[in-house]
This record gives C-alpha cells, structure tokens and sequence, in this order.
C-alpha cells in the first residue's frame, strides 16, 4: 500500500467513526429528547398522527398534573435522605472494616472476611423476604428507617475499600505509630483520608444504586407519602396508563436532580462508578 | 520482657480489628446471613400469613417444576440474557474502541452513552413504554408499522432487551474503554509497520490483551441479566397480556412472595434463581480458559 491510499483510507475510516459516533449518540439522547417534548403537549396532541415533533405550546400543565397526583416533595426527601443515610453508613461502616481487614491482625479475620464475599456473591433478592419480615416486626414500615435498612452495612463497600487500603504501603501507618498516634487515630487522621478517590467512587455508586432501586421500596413503604421517586413512578403509570404527557412529566421530574448533578460532577460519576465496576 | 510487650501491642490490635469489623460484621449477619438461611427453610415450608411457617417438605419444589409458569419465567430469564449480552457486550466493545481511537469530543460522546446509568430504571422505562406505544408510539409511525411491542406476546420480551441493552452499552463500555487504554500502542505502532491492517490488529492485538476486562463485564452483565426485575416490572405490568411470555424469575418471585402472599413458594424461586446464577458462573469460568488471555 503506498502512502496516500494509506492515508485515503485512514480518513475513510474516520469518518466511519465518527458517523458511528453521532448516530449512536443520537439513539442515546433521542428517548430523553422525546421525554422533554412530550411533557409539554397536551394528551390529543401526543396522539396526533403523524405526530408534532416540537408541541404547538410550551406548557406546563402536565408537570401540575403530576405534582398533583404524586406527593413528589416527599418523594424527593425522601429519595434524599434514604440516600444520605445509605452513603454515610456504607462510608462509616466500610471504612472501618475495610481498614481492620487490610492492615490489621486478628484472630478470625479470613472466616469474617467469608462472609463479606458471601454476601457479595448472593443475589439480593434472597435476603428481601427475612428482612421485610424484620422491618414488619420492628413496626418501621413505611418510614425512612425502613428504607435505608438493608443499606445499613456495605458488604460491597467493605470489599471495595479494603482493596483501597491495600494499595497504601505499611509504612504510612508504621510512621504514624511512630509519631504516638494510636490505632484509631492513625486511622482517622492518616489513613482514611488518603483513600478519599475510593471513598468518593463509593459515594457515588452507593447514591445511583439507592435512587435505582424499586423492589425494597415497593415492598416496604406503600404508602405514598413515604414512596422513593422510583417508586412513586410505578404507582403514576397505574394512574394515568394513556396519559404519556403527564407521565413524561412526573418521570422528568424524576430523574432531573440525578442528571443535573451528573452533568456537573460527570467525572466523578463515571470514574466512580467505573472503578467500582464489577458489582 | 520485651515479647510480652509486642504481645500485648499484638493484643490491642486484634482488640482493634475486632473492634472495626463489628458493625459490618453484626450488619451483615443479621441483615444477610440470618436471612438466607431463612429463606432457605422458607422454601421448604407454607406460609401460614403474618411470618409464620408450617414445614412441608420439597411441597413448593415439587409445584414448582410442575408448574409452566414458572418454566415460562425461567425460560424468559435465559432468553433475556441470550438476547442481551452478547449484542450488549459486543456494541459495548464496539463504542469502547471508537472512543479509544484519537476521536474530538471523546468525553463528550462518553457522557452521553453514560447518561441511562444515572437514570432509575423507572423513570427511563417510562419513555421506551411511549416510544413503544403501538397506536401512537413514534417508532412504529417512524416505520409505518403497526407492531404491538409490549403487548404481543412474542414481540414483548425483545423490546424489553433493547431497552436493556440501551441502558447498559455506556456503563459496559467504560469498564472496556478502562481496559484497552491499558494496552500499550508499542504493539500497534510495530504492528502498522509490520504492514497488519487494523482488521487484524483488532484480532491479534486489542481482543486478547482486552479479554480479562471482557470476561469482567461479561460476567457482571450476565449476572445483572438473570436477576433482571426493575425494567421488566414497569415495562410490563400484571394486566399485559404478554405478561406470562416476558415474566422473569424475580418478577415472579415478586408477584409470588408480595403480591399473592406465597412467601413459601416465593422462597423457592430465589432459592431457583441462585442456583442458576451459580451454575452459569462457573460456566463461565470453566469457558474463560479457552479465550481469556491473562499470559501478558
């Protein structure tokens, strides 16, 4: 192959690329673009055919509609707080116990260790029965509690903060005991915040999977005031089974704090949730 | 003298250690090892209502394979996961080496293939349900079609995959885009000079040195696939005519376990359920012998 065909054909297979490229992000973002100009039709114009790409007016009647039908300021608090609650728990817990299984000897350490690897391996949906009937038993149906419950440990976090503090050599701790710190302040003061990369890729992944999540809040919160956002959305598509445009709305409504925060962190949110990979 | 001094600094660690692993340790046991060991006696027992038991032996074992339902939903399960993965995987890897090539925009192009992960399944599934609508969805307009894409029974099940695999590509291919910017462009550079077309270098270089990070996301994908639930359950709801045809296993542990009450029976599909995944696992890992490369 001489030099120009060479060339010829690494242009050809640029623009390929690129074609490629655009088409496939065009089929990424054309469900979301669809959302948003739904939301703003009336229920007969969704219906026209053939159908109005852009709607005859910008209104916002729908998203009332939804506000209306779903309490969508508790669901946002409490999507929030399960999140919160979820994430300072599996970074409390998890750091903790990551740190003991990677720098610290004790006895019964490899059988413990088991059975964070056994829950890892477990499906979640084997635990749900026993721990609805627990939530039951405890009488915290319905309520916050009920909802961050089976995030109250991190067998996941555990193992993945634990291969953080693997990473860091002994001798940070060694030179911490040196300088007369004990045990739990070279932890706290030395060790956990040079895993804050993990720490916040934990964050990260924790949220996404808490605010995804529908069979746990399905399950034990079905009163509406206490519904995720997740949730909430599978009753509104019982209520209005033909109305798209309210339905476009409410999901909007729905996924625009995740999205928007995406935007602005999306490195975090992709390294994050990248390095967790394997879950 | 000074042995029993380490001895006692041995001492305060492991009082530590124990000390650290506590909450995660107590968490886990009662959120997770008691309640597996729970839902195991459940499946051998009915549910009399209100958390209490009766044990009955292999009973809903024995309904269980007796049932077509549930073959059904074992079926549909094994089936989502043929139509996803290996499109998914192989879509993945194809956005993975585009965006590993010296493209504009890269990070651009990343975020929006990334943007499904950080929407719940709820709320994404909702808009594929309009898109789908068979008398007034815009694809079938589009394509001047009159398909029935969640309602006919034989169609359901796919277009249920091909939201799956919408919502996956980006995650799957930033897992693969992490494990081909590890591949040093020596190997390309000497081959180019080597007169290798990029054909080839795909074959000969990037898929062997990518296949660890492959059969990584492989497993995890197909993992997610059998447990399958969320994008099934608001795609198609009780009412929907297909619903016998697309039920997967957990959708129906669902509807068996919280709908009808059957925590018994219930039990035994995710008993099913852990099974397979445990069978597929080692599936895998007993097939990844023969074409994951860990020699560099």
């Amino acid at each position: 192959m001489n030099t120009k065909s060479l060339e010829r054909s690494q242009k050809t297979g640029k623009i390929v690329t690129y074609a490629a490229l655009v088409i496939g992000s065009i089929i990424m973002v054309f469900p979301f673009m669809w959302m948003i100009l739904t939301s703003s039709k009336t229920v007969s114009e969704s219906m026209q055919v053939p159908p109005t790409i852009f709607p005859n007016t910008i209104m916002l009647d729908n998203f009332f509609e939804a506000v209306k039908s779903l309490p969508f300021v508790s669901m946002y608090a409490n999507t929030i707080l399960m999140i919160v609650f979820r994430v300072v728990f599996a970074v409390l817990f998890s750091s903790m116990a990551g740190y003991a299984f990677a720098k610290l000897h004790f006895k019964g350490k490899n059988l413990l260790f088991g059975i964070v690897l056994m829950q890892m391996m477990l499906p979640s949906q084997i635990f749900i029965i026993p721990q609805y009937q627990m939530v039951a038993k405890l009488g915290i149906a319905n309520s916050i509690a009920a909802l961050v419950f089976p995030g109250l440990v991190s067998a996941f976090g555990t193992f993945f903060l634990r291969q953080a503090y693997l990473g860091i050599p002994n001798e940070v701790a060694e030179a911490a005991f040196l300088d007369g710190c004990n045990q739990w302040q070279t932890f706290t003061k030395v060790m956990f915040p040079l895993t804050s990369s993990s720490v916040a890729a934990l964050t990260v992944f924790t949220a996404v999977f808490a605010y995804s999540d529908l069979m746990w809040p399905l399950v034990v919160n079905s009163d509406l005031k206490m519904m995720t956002l997740s949730s909430g959305l599978a009753t509104l598509r019982g209520q209005f089974s033909t109305n798209f445009p309210v339905l476009m709305a409410g999901s909007l409504l729905a996924m625009l704090p995740m999205v928007i925060l995406y935007l602005f962190f999306q490195k975090q949110f992709i390294e994050g949730i990248a390095m967790t990979g394997g879950k | 003298m000074h042995t029993n001094k380490l001895s006692r600094a041995a001492r305060i660690e492991q009082n530590w250690g124990w000390f650290m692993v506590a909450p995660t340790i107590i968490g886990l046991l009662v959120l997770n090892v008691w309640p597996f060991i729970q839902t195991i006696y459940a499946s051998f027992c009915e549910h009399l209502g209100f958390g209490h038991y009766k044990f009955i032996g292999l009973g809903n074992y024995i309904n269980m394979f007796q049932n077509a339902e549930f073959w059904k939903a074992t079926g549909n399960t094994l089936l989502f996961c043929v139509l996803t993965v290996p499109v998914g995987i192989f879509l993945s890897l194809l956005v993975a080496v585009m965006l590993n090539a010296k493209v504009k925009f890269k990070g651009g192009f990343r975020t929006i293939f990334f943007l499904p992960m950080v929407c719940a399944p709820a709320a994404v599934t909702m808009v594929w349900r309009w898109i789908f609508n068979a008398d007034y969805g815009v694809l079938n307009q589009i394509f001047g079609t009159h398909v029935k894409w969640i309602t006919d029974p034989n169609v359901a099940l796919i277009s249920c995959a091909i939201v799956a695999i919408w919502s996956s590509i980006g995650y799957d291919a930033v897992l693969l885009l992490s494990g081909l910017q590890n591949i040093s462009k020596s190997y390309y550079e000497a081959a180019s000079i080597d007169g290798a077309s990029k054909i080839t270098q795909f074959f000969k270089i990037t898929l062997p040195m990518v296949s660890p990070t492959l059969f990584v996301t492989m497993i995890m994908r197909l993992m997610a696939s059998i447990k399958v639930y969320d994008l099934i359950y608001m795609m198609v709801e009780e009412t929907n005519p297909a619903l016998t045809n697309v039920q997967s296993l957990i959708y129906l542990f669902y509807r068996e376990s919280f709908v009808a009450g059957s925590r018994g029976s219930g039990s035994a599909i995710a008993v099913w359920t852990v099974l397979i995944i445990g069978i597929a696992t080692l599936f895998q890992f007993w097939g990844q012998k023969k074409w994951v490369n860990y020699e560099i």
